[in-house]
């Protein structure tokens, strides 16, 4: 494994020294590189997604990401894994997010749809983040276009967190065509994730 | 060299903030009682203030300024000018006066700033105005551009969102100078793509909107920071959708290379943030949607004419030396506000 220091690096110098750093491997390998800010983990992200590489990313700290990068078929190298685990053993708790409505709490509609904003944004500013986020209801409206917050929730998805929309509430409010951040669910999964999670929060 | 590194540490219009992130603060400052003359101003997200001083006077007011994109001073001064005056012609106006805005090092050589200033005062004299005067501030690093001051007549001002169903869009310059001036900072620009991408960025588009003047223009915008995707959304203000050609986008070959090597910068992916959900693409290359999000420094006229005028202005622009070409066409408003299909691909 090689690991890549472009802390107070600019794009697309992170990008650069990525890419010499896996020509370094030869082959197949893993690169980790530690940025400070969330575009250069989206540019990272972006290369690796064309280039077919493994690809995940993680928020050690305020201003600190870690994106790994997995070349060719190495499998992920279980002691790298459980390293993580040891050093900071929070992450590992499997908290799923429910959002089932467009509004946070019940009142007036125009002040809920403003806490939900806030509530996604500070979300995202957590030092955990959580493995998923589900919407479904009036909740899909978040992850479409024209929501105020699709910006928050990509920088979460760039950071690894899942996106999860239902299908069939994309269709009955007629979003199908218009999901712009993560993927599209069944009540199976949806159903799966709710009861394997070790902690539900539903704003 | 090292002191050349400390001179351009990545600048130009990818400098810019996001647009996103610029509209939540505008939208939270206090707004004081409207003046009715005051035309154009910053919550239509235009190119310039148009103020009406007389029913056949208006001033055109804008500023720009940004840190350097290439090593040389007196190419980065002349760059700089060109930038800031753009905002006049994309509203219609002729140059008048212009101001310097100056951010330098105490101790950094003066005889840098001297070349820097002479390209810029190179470009004000071409444009056919007068520096003024000007603002220096020293700071840890250089920025440079201007503020300028045109005139226009308030029933000739070029708006930037009043595109008409079926009009066709036309682009003056070619795409990718974002990415060519990042590809050079990691030294992996080619000379000649970097000498195109210059030669670009210091060509006034007065010669552009002289020839507009002929022709009745419906909506008209600079194609800088926000990308030529992020102004075409302005350009459809949530009133139209469009349709963009991509084989028929003028680009620069070398930035979709340098795309491919991932050369790309955060400017660009917060470009991709923002407008990326308006936007489908359908058979389109990753290097193609890299260059169509690249901020541009100095970047060319995007222009809505109807499509009976469309075929001679695209002659007349020709005429006068510009790569320009019709990228696309205005439709009824659509779910997918900008569609961009590749041709060849189908």
């Amino acid at each position: 494994m090689i690991q890549v220091n472009a802390m107070g690096d600019t794009c697309p110098i992170p990008v650069v020294k990525t890419k010499n750093a896996i020509r370094e491997l030869n082959g197949s390998g893993i690169v980790e590189t530690l940025v400070d800010n969330e575009i250069a983990v989206q540019n990272l992200t972006k290369m690796a997604n064309q280039k077919g590489y493994g690809v995940k990313s993680e928020k050690l700290g305020e201003n600190e990401f870690k994106v790994t990068m997995t070349v060719g078929d190495a499998a992920p190298v279980e002691e790298a894994e459980e390293e993580v685990l040891c050093a900071v053993p929070a992450k590992s708790r499997n908290v799923v997010v429910v959002i089932s409505s467009a509004q946070m709490g019940v009142g007036n509609d125009e002040l809920g749809t403003a806490l939900m904003k806030g509530f996604i944004y500070a979300l995202g500013q957590q030092d955990i983040l959580p493995k998923t986020i589900l919407f479904y209801n009036g909740g899909a409206s978040i992850s479409c276009q024209g929501s105020a917050s699709l910006e928050d929730l990509k920088s979460m998805e760039a950071q690894g967190v899942e996106i999860l929309t239902c299908g069939t509430c994309l269709n009955f409010y007629g979003l199908s065509e218009k999901l712009a951040v993560g993927g599209v669910t069944n009540m199976y999964v949806i159903a799966e994730k709710m009861t394997q999670a070790d902690l539900i929060v539903k704003p | 060299m090292e002191d050349k590194i400390v001179f351009c540490k990545g600048g130009g219009c990818t400098a810019k903030l996001g647009a996103g992130v610029l509209s939540r603060v505008l939208e939270r400052l206090p707004k004081g009682p409207a003046d009715p003359n005051l035309l154009i101003g910053y919550d239509s997200k235009d190119d310039a203030a148009v103020y009406k001083v007389t029913d056949d006077l208006a001033i055109v007011q804008t500023l720009d300024f940004f840190p350097p994109m290439v090593e040389d001073p007196y190419t980065f001064g002349k760059i700089a000018a060109t930038n800031a005056l753009s905002d006049i012609y994309a509203m219609g106006g002729t140059v008048k006066t212009a101001l310097n805005i100056v951010c330098f090092p105490e101790k950094m050589d003066l005889n840098i700033l001297g070349e820097i200033m002479r390209g810029g005062s190179e470009k004000v004299i071409e444009a056919g105005g007068t520096l003024a005067g000007g603002h220096s501030i020293a700071d840890s690093d250089v920025k440079y551009g201007l503020s300028v001051t045109g005139t226009v007549h308030p029933d000739n001002i070029y708006p930037n969102n009043q595109g008409q169903t079926g009009d066709a869009l036309i682009l003056t310059k070619r795409l990718g100078v974002g990415i060519i001036c990042t590809a050079n900072r990691v030294q992996e620009a080619s000379e000649e793509a970097m000498n195109a991408a210059i030669a670009s960025m210091t060509t006034l588009n007065k010669y552009a909107a002289e020839v507009c003047h002929d022709f009745t223009i419906h909506a008209c915008t600079d194609v800088t920071g926000f990308s030529f995707l992020g102004h075409l959304h302005e350009m459809m203000d949530g009133k139209h959708s469009c349709v963009v050609y991509a084989e028929q986008v003028p680009v620069f070959k070398e930035a979709l290379d340098y795309a491919d090597e991932f050369l790309l910068t955060a400017a660009g992916q917060r470009n991709r943030n923002h407008t990326g959900p308006f936007v489908q693409f359908e058979g389109v290359s990753f290097a193609m949607q890299e260059v169509l999000f690249d901020p541009q420094t100095s970047g060319g006229l995007l222009i809505a004419v109807s499509k009976e005028e469309a075929a001679t202005l695209l002659q007349r622009l020709r005429d006068v030396g510009l790569p320009a070409n019709i990228v696309g066409e205005i439709l009824e408003p659509s779910d997918v506000e900008i569609r961009v299909v590749n041709a060849k691909n189908k």
